[in-house]
């Protein structure tokens, strides 16, 4: 039981989840809103379209990457489909949208993964480029509107519900979407090729060292590559969820949520410089970053003051995790003075 | 393998490889203006419009000097824009209260304003500075929490909408020309000097390089690294104040999201320069070359009404990606197009 103990609080994610509690005390203190079934089940909707992107962010920084551009990626993927759909008068169902947007992700991350993967550039810069690129193609060349009206199969997926969770005392009720089941298999899907195949245990070396991995025969130009796609297919599948949720495709509003989707897997434990973190942190990070953002206003805080919190959480986070690490370090180097 | 015949040919080709990122930008300036000539050339070719250029450059440009002295270290300032408009709102809102009723300000203001945000820039550029070399965080994070904080700060203080009702006093003293040259130039070319003094005449200049080459190195050589860094992060946040004081002065109010793509543009222009991401090499001579063609081709194309001006996000996107990929087969000395040696 102790070891237990001192095991879990070593770990990053026992300090978030702790945090997250916390943060859920004050804000059922403050306003007795929060442990309320309708505003559970309102995260974790909210948490749909983070969660995917920040499982994408999370494995291409575990590799010791990193990737701005999937907002743009998502919001250009998601336009497209949406668009040629309307031109075409599709009527079937939600599956020829998902795979139509698993094909562009595909190929827009491979864009992504080839410069990154195979030519080796900096990471930062060449996705801050596609990025760039991905929103011109959408406002320029494809003269990006709102679309108002969505194909009526987007429609039905996003306002089908699993279920759905009243709140007895105010009346109010809030439907659990069917897109939360992609979230689920999505990570799954990660766990387990992050647990149990040669490719995700690649991911972690080449985050560790990535020469170490390249001598120890893992194909690094390779597994990055896939990464990159990987991502891109999870970001645009993100989009169109939130175009089918949304009831309508807004091409902008996306754009600029990289930042708190990396802060929120940085939080979670994932070190920026690849190697560690796990999946957990990733979701937890994730929820502690939505929590702040959809809970401002149960708490009495102005929405104005939300850059401002969410930044300050990025700054702490990421200090109190480059501090972990550095102490990491100093201790490993004293142990191999004592070997010594 | 060259004979007497293809002489000048290698000469040229040694000046050429002496430099090449200079001279790169050198034809593809040159290209663009014979271009430019060619196409629309009264529109083009006037004073006017090359005064509102180097009126308009300064304020991106200066960020994007800042960028260049972090990028040479290795790190990265993404933070520049945040404190740009951080710095031009809190001043805006300082000379509102200043001039009070009657819309009227002193001279003597336009000084304090301009060392008060000095002074932002100092303190926002030092905590940069510290986060990345006490606290050890990557520059990358460290610098878009801060920016992200700083524009937060900002969209706080002006409650989501522009500032722009304060006295024109100071839109007017900086949009002025001195001789037909606009201030906002010669603020540019005052910084510019001194970073370039800095840089190649100094020991602060080549103790950069070094961190940027191998911070590990200039550690075990006795540099105080933490030191240089914070100074380094220090001078890129007064660049990005001194933008922002420029960007107040060419809108004549200040907004928190003004010049978004600001970001991308200046790391655009500090790899376009040739000053490497991974640190330790770039000149000052290449950024300025890069700021001044970005802003030709940027007025270039917007003299062209038929593109539309989502075009340019795609253009700079591409131009950025090209670059390093040009830049990728120089440094490995990959030929394409060359005849394969028997």
């Amino acid at each position: 039981m102790q070891k237990l103990v001192r095991k879990l609080l070593q770990r990053n994610e026992t300090y978030i989840f702790l945090i997250i509690f916390a943060l859920s005390l004050v804000i059922q203190v403050r306003s007795g809103q929060f442990y309320t079934p309708n505003n559970i089940v309102d995260i974790l909707s909210a948490m749909i379209v983070p969660g995917l992107f920040a499982v994408g962010a999370f494995l291409v920084i575990l590799t010791g990457g990193i990737d701005v551009s999937f907002p743009a990626l998502a919001s250009l993927t998601a336009y497209a489909t949406t668009k040629y759909l309307l031109d075409t008068n599709y009527e079937g169902n939600i599956l020829i949208p998902i795979l139509m947007a698993l094909v562009i992700g595909a190929i827009l991350g491979a864009v992504n993964g080839f410069f990154i993967g195979y030519m080796n550039l900096p990471a930062m810069i060449v996705t801050l480029g596609t990025a760039s690129v991905f929103k011109g193609i959408m406002q320029g060349t494809l003269e990006s509107k709102q679309l108002a009206v969505i194909p009526s199969g987007m429609k039905d997926f996003g306002t089908s519900s699993l279920f759905t969770a009243t709140n007895a005392q105010s009346g109010l009720s809030s439907r659990m979407p069917v897109a939360f089941l992609v979230v689920i298999f999505v990570y799954v899907l990660a766990f387990f090729v992050l647990r149990y195949t040669i490719l995700g245990r690649g991911i972690y070396a080449i985050g560790g060292n990535e020469n170490a991995a390249y001598n120890a025969g893992y194909k690094v130009k390779r597994t990055k590559f896939l990464l990159y796609v990987f991502a891109g297919m999870t970001a645009s599948v993100a989009g169109i969820i939130r175009v089918c949720m949304m009831q309508q495709c807004h091409p902008t509003n996306m754009l600029g949520m990289e930042m708190n989707i990396i802060a929120g897997v940085v939080l979670g434990g994932t070190a920026i410089v690849g190697g560690r973190g796990t999946l957990t942190g990733c979701f937890l990070g994730t929820l502690l970053i939505v929590m702040v953002e959809n809970s401002m206003i149960l708490i009495g805080v102005p929405v104005i003051w939300k850059g401002v919190f969410v930044g300050l959480l990025i700054v702490i986070g990421t200090a109190v995790s480059a501090y972990q690490s550095t102490k990491a370090g100093t201790k490993r180097a004293k142990k191999r003075e004592e070997a010594a | 393998m060259e004979n007497k015949q293809a002489g000048a040919g290698s000469k040229i080709k040694n000046i050429y490889k002496s430099d090449r990122h200079m001279w790169r930008l050198i034809i593809i300036m040159i290209l663009w203006f014979v271009f430019m000539a060619v196409t629309k050339f009264s529109k083009f070719y006037t004073v006017v419009n090359f005064q509102t250029m180097f009126a308009q450059f300064p304020e991106f440009g200066l960020m994007s000097l800042g960028v260049m002295v972090c990028m040479i270290t290795g790190g990265i300032d993404l933070s520049t824009v945040g404190v740009a408009n951080m710095t031009g709102i809190s001043m805006a809102l300082l000379m509102q209260w200043a001039s009070g009723e009657s819309q009227e300000l002193s001279p003597i203001w336009i000084l304090i304003v301009f060392v008060l945000a000095i002074l932002i820039g100092m303190v926002t550029g030092a905590i940069n500075g510290i986060l990345v070399s006490k606290v050890h965080i990557p520059p990358i994070l460290a610098t878009l929490g801060t920016g992200q904080l700083f524009t937060g700060l900002g969209l706080v203080m002006t409650n989501g909408s522009a500032i722009s009702g304060f006295p024109s006093t100071y839109a007017f003293s900086i949009n002025n020309r001195v001789a037909g040259i606009p201030v906002q130039f010669l603020i540019f070319v005052v910084v510019a000097i001194v970073m370039a003094f800095l840089l190649s005449k100094t020991t602060y200049g080549k103790k950069l390089m070094l961190i940027g080459t191998n911070e590990n190195v200039a550690k075990f050589s006795g540099l105080k690294v933490d030191h240089i860094l914070i100074k380094t992060y220090t001078l890129s946040g007064i660049c990005s104040a001194l933008g922002g004081m420029i960007m107040l002065a060419n809108y004549n109010s200040a907004r928190s999201d003004y010049g978004s793509n600001y970001t991308l543009q200046c790391i655009l222009i500090v790899v376009l320069g040739g000053v490497s991401p991974n640190g330790g090499k770039g000149k000052i001579s290449g950024v300025l070359l890069a700021i001044f063609l970005v802003r030709a081709l940027e007025t270039g194309i917007n003299r062209f009404p038929q593109i539309s001006s989502y075009y340019i996000s795609l253009i700079w996107g591409a131009v950025l990606i090209f670059v390093m990929v040009l830049n990728y087969f120089t440094e490995n000395n990959v030929k394409l197009f060359s005849k394969k040696k028997a």
